[in-house]
């Protein structure tokens, strides 16, 4: 009786959190497609006006540019940089490997804001805060380790037999990175890919932080105009979050056909 | 034991080198850099040739600024408590599985996912005053007066709660899954009830766990920073140390203030964390051995 | 304890389990007496593993019941079964010493500290292993932990023991002393027990009886020497070490002696009173229990053959007898055979075992 209870009071507050989620999700959506809404359950009136104002007002055509062109490369970058790392950290033992590990471990769990202070200052002493190139330079702070801790786990899998015996039947150390370990490591690219993209198209402190105005991305000007709140009508804002959402819950559902949902959020296991 | 001799085996070579080089690079010049800068800047004031404290006695003689700590501090213990309980009695109660478990857990990463601006702007809507929560409330006849959700500290405490509650309880899932389930099997045919396998077998393995999850909810609650501002009182009550920072570095353009503040913000996390690796430290060292090892 | 009493006298179950429409466990029914030492045996996925948690009452039964002493017990949780439990991977409390593992279950009852201190020595001394109180499982062999585990469970006296494979991550050294230390501690304690293994030679060497399972069906039911020597169908048989198996049409019976023609062979065994003339059946004979020699002896069978394989077993050899096209014989023996050659073989007509076709 007391564990049926127990039970229930579980799943009584899954629903209810669904419920909240839903709720804040359609909230948006609906104030998006309406004329005007002031209390009531729903608006009086409908329209898809808000689009068209938001992608004119909001630049959202330049802002939709820039955030692909920043997530493309950041995406690319953390790969090429955390992929040779991952496989050395996977394979070798060597002195200072922990001490590596903890080190890029570091900016997954410091908050970008306290990191992204300094950063942003030291960015723009160099003359690139405020850039397309600053914003790239800092996202890739927490994507660099966080490709190399998602690729890990797949190099482990690879047995390292499967190298020797390459080695064994005469492949080179380059046609067996090439042959061998490159196809086996598919499915680890594409995850470590997948959660590099969704993790910068979210990523909004180090995006604001360093984001001036030729180099702000979707997150961040959805932020401003927020911000910027009654200049702006609040269903336009959130016509641009409903494109942002819609476009999240695009690369998430992608997502979720390679990575498992707890793999969104790294594990605990040091 | 055979850990310890690998540890010792050194296979570091010319190839280890050149694939570790690129993502050391990075992180020592645009982490540990910056990091260093900073903290040479706040020693630097705008106004004063050479090293000088000014910035700190400056931050912690106005109470408008050494305010902010507190602001934070109230914010975040409060949050990280209700969410590592609310994670724990859930990732309990999951931890073998539950029904539609994929779908339930897609559900609950979706703020993560979501990011912060958009979850804001959410609950600015559903929890307002004019929002469907309160509406609905009252057309049930529980409240007569909409409870005000939004712009105070109780907006700021309702985003951090659903920023941290799905990270935390995915982690505390992973961890508490791990556990071999046969423990708790054999501590049951020991003669304990469920509440005393919890208590004296499940408990003491799960804190290392729980201990990492709040050290990790906690310094995360305390750089709030944008949800502070779109659902609080940035001006006021939820005023916390990253909007100080923020606005000495870029309203005030004083770089060297907010590496101060900046500072101050990483010296508070890290004394959380201090606390927290303390007290693991007097959890039984062998509490983490064998742990997940099946 | 409530209704059934302390002690044991019997223990009777019906039991299925099924998940969704796959049914793991088929109407296991089964009387144990006290005292008896049974054993669950069969392959993995037999279903074994879920009888024995069924009747630990760690999973629930999807029909039937299980009475203890004439009452059911099926309704209680696993903590008011007073059954005791060793399991495959030990699981013993890593964060406890080997002390507060063993005594674990005595803290949990109204008992004095000297009570418990008392009780727990006189465990470990029984397990010798005292001297290891303060250590951590971690810092333990892999036979000792067994240990731990084993007097965990014995310090409560529990009226029924259950070991689920618990002998299965030893070596192959250790699992001899230890399987010998268990049926030790089982004589010399009284207990009823119920062991769940795949290890044919820890069932035989542990059990008074013996129920091999297979796809949750009770395959037979008996002693060590029952199922050794009388199996009753070509499952059993095999995973007691027949190897060699002929299909055969009955072709004559008589003074209770069959005779079964097939595989180009024909060959003799003593028959029960169901057996009839052409009926489709099995002939099963072990390795070691064929006779064989270079020469055939006069009036046996005239089966012979050539060696195409031979196996050095130490002591003995096995080896293969092609004996005509379709048909291989195993063959163990002492003798010193080599490849190519020539053999006769006999089969012993009391080592012959009749089997239902499958």
């Amino acid at each position: 009786m007391r564990t049926r209870m127990w039970k229930l009071s579980l799943y009584l507050f899954i629903v209810g959190f669904i419920l909240n989620m839903l709720g804040i999700v359609s909230h948006v959506v609906v104030s998006s497609f309406a004329k005007r809404w002031f209390g009531g359950l729903l608006p009086p009136a409908y329209t898809t006006d808000w689009f068209a104002y938001a992608w004119k007002n909001f630049d959202l055509g330049q802002v939709l540019g820039i955030t692909l062109l920043i997530v493309v490369v950041v995406v690319f970058l953390a790969l090429a940089i955390g992929f040779p790392a991952a496989y050395i950290l996977a394979r070798r033992s060597f002195r200072f490997k922990s001490a590596i590990l903890l080190l890029y471990f570091l900016p997954l769990v410091i908050p970008q804001m306290t990191y992204g202070i300094p950063l942003a200052t030291t960015l723009y002493r160099y003359g690139v805060g405020g850039s397309i190139v600053g914003v790239i330079l800092a996202v890739l702070v927490p994507m660099v380790p966080l490709a190399v801790f998602v690729l890990m786990p797949f190099f482990e899998q690879i047995s390292v037999n499967l190298e020797w015996s390459g080695s064994m039947l005469g492949a080179s150390r380059a046609q067996i990175f090439r042959r061998i370990l490159f196809p086996l490591m598919i499915p680890g690219i594409l995850t470590a890919g997948v959660l590099v993209l969704v993790n910068t198209i979210s990523n909004f402190e180090l995006a604001f932080l360093l984001g001036g105005g030729g180099s702000q991305t979707l997150v961040v000007a959805l932020f401003y105009n927020m911000f910027a709140g009654g200049v702006r009508p609040v269903y336009s804002i959130d016509a641009m979050a409903v494109i942002y959402m819609v476009m999240v819950m695009t690369l998430l559902l992608i997502a979720l056909r390679f990575v498992r949902p707890t793999q969104m959020v790294f594990k605990l296991d040091k | 034991m055979r850990a310890v001799a690998n540890d010792e085996k050194n296979e570091f070579d010319a190839l280890a080198f050149f694939c570790l080089l690129p993502s050391l690079l990075y992180v020592l010049c645009m982490f540990v850099y910056p990091f260093l800068y900073g903290v040479y800047l706040s020693l630097q004031p705008q106004k004063i040739d050479g090293f000088s404290f000014a910035n700190y006695l400056a931050f912690f003689s106005d109470p408008y600024q050494y305010g902010t700590i507190w602001i934070t501090f109230s914010l975040a213990i409060p949050t990280t408590i209700v969410v590592l309980l609310l994670a724990l009695w859930l990732a309990y109660g999951m931890r073998r599985g539950i029904f539609m478990e994929r779908t339930v857990t897609t559900i609950l990463i979706m703020p993560i996912s979501l990011g912060v601006i958009l979850l804001s702007e959410g609950i600015l809507g559903f929890y307002g005053s004019q929002g469907w929560f309160n509406q609905v409330l009252i057309g049930l006849g529980i409240i007569k007066e909409p409870f005000i959700l939004t712009h105070n500290y109780a907006g700021v405490m309702l985003a951090l709660f659903m920023q941290q509650f799905p990270f935390c309880f995915l982690m505390l899932l992973g961890y508490i899954s791990g556990i071999d389930p046969s423990l708790e099997r054999s501590a049951r045919m020991l003669g304990a009830t469920p509440s005393i396998v919890f208590r004296r077998v499940m408990l003491p393995l799960i804190a290392p766990g729980l201990a990492i999850a709040f050290a990790l909810v906690f310094v995360m609650s305390f750089a709030v920073f944008p949800s502070a501002i779109m659902l609080g009182q940035p001006a006021g009550t939820t005023r916390t140390i990253s909007i100080a920072a923020y606005q000495k570095a870029f309203e005030q353009y004083d770089m060297s203030a907010a590496s101060a503040i900046a500072v101050v913000m990483g010296l508070c996390q890290l004394a959380a964390l201090l606390v927290i690796i303390l007290f693991r430290r007097r959890l039984s060292p062998a509490a983490t051995m064998g742990v997940g090892k099946r | 304890m409530n209704g059934p009493g302390d002690t044991l006298d019997s223990l009777k179950l019906g039991i299925t389990k099924r998940y969704g429409n796959k049914t793991v466990l088929d109407n296991l029914e089964l009387d144990i007496q006290k005292g008896e030492f049974v054993t669950f045996l069969g392959p993995s996925g037999c279903g074994k593993s879920t009888a024995l948690s069924i009747v630990a009452g760690l999973i629930a039964a999807t029909e039937g019941e299980i009475r203890l002493n004439g009452a059911r017990v099926d309704h209680l949780p696993p903590e008011k079964r007073a059954f005791g439990m060793v399991f495959q991977n030990y699981a013993l409390f890593p964060h406890m010493t080997v002390f507060d593992n063993v005594s674990f279950g005595l803290t949990l009852k109204p008992l004095s500290k000297e009570e418990i201190k008392k009780r727990t020595d006189a465990m470990l001394k029984l397990v010798q292993l005292t001297g290891y109180e303060d250590r951590y499982p971690g810092q333990l062999s892999g036979g000792q932990q067994q240990r731990v585990a084993i007097a965990r469970a014995l310090v409560l006296h529990p009226r029924l023991m259950l070991f689920d494979e618990p002998l299965s991550n030893l070596d192959a050294k250790l699992r001899v002393e230890m399987r010998a230390e268990i049926k030790q501690i089982h004589a010399a304690l009284g207990l009823t027990s119920i062991y769940v293994t795949h290890d044919q030679a820890e069932a035989l060497s542990l059990s008074d009886r013996i129920v091999v399972l297979r796809n949750g069906v009770l395959m037979q039911s008996g002693t060590p020497q029952e199922i050794h020597d009388r199996p009753k169908n070509v499952f059993v048989a095999d995973f007691m070490g027949f190897r060699n198996f002929f299909k055969v049409r009955i072709a004559s019976v008589s003074d209770g002696i069959a005779e079964g023609v097939g595989d180009g062979i024909r060959i003799r065994a003593r028959a029960g009173s169901v057996v009839r003339a052409d009926a489709d059946m099995v002939m099963a004979i072990r390795p070691d229990d064929i006779r064989a020699g270079t020469e055939v002896a006069p009036g046996t069978e005239n089966i012979r053959g050539q060696v195409e394989v031979v196996e050095y077993l130490g002591r003995e050899q096995e080896a293969a007898i092609r004996i005509n096209d379709n048909t291989r014989v195993w063959l163990r023996t002492a003798q010193s055979i080599r490849m190519a050659d020539t053999i006769g073989l006999q089969f012993p007509i009391d080592k012959v075992v009749l089997l239902p076709a499958e």
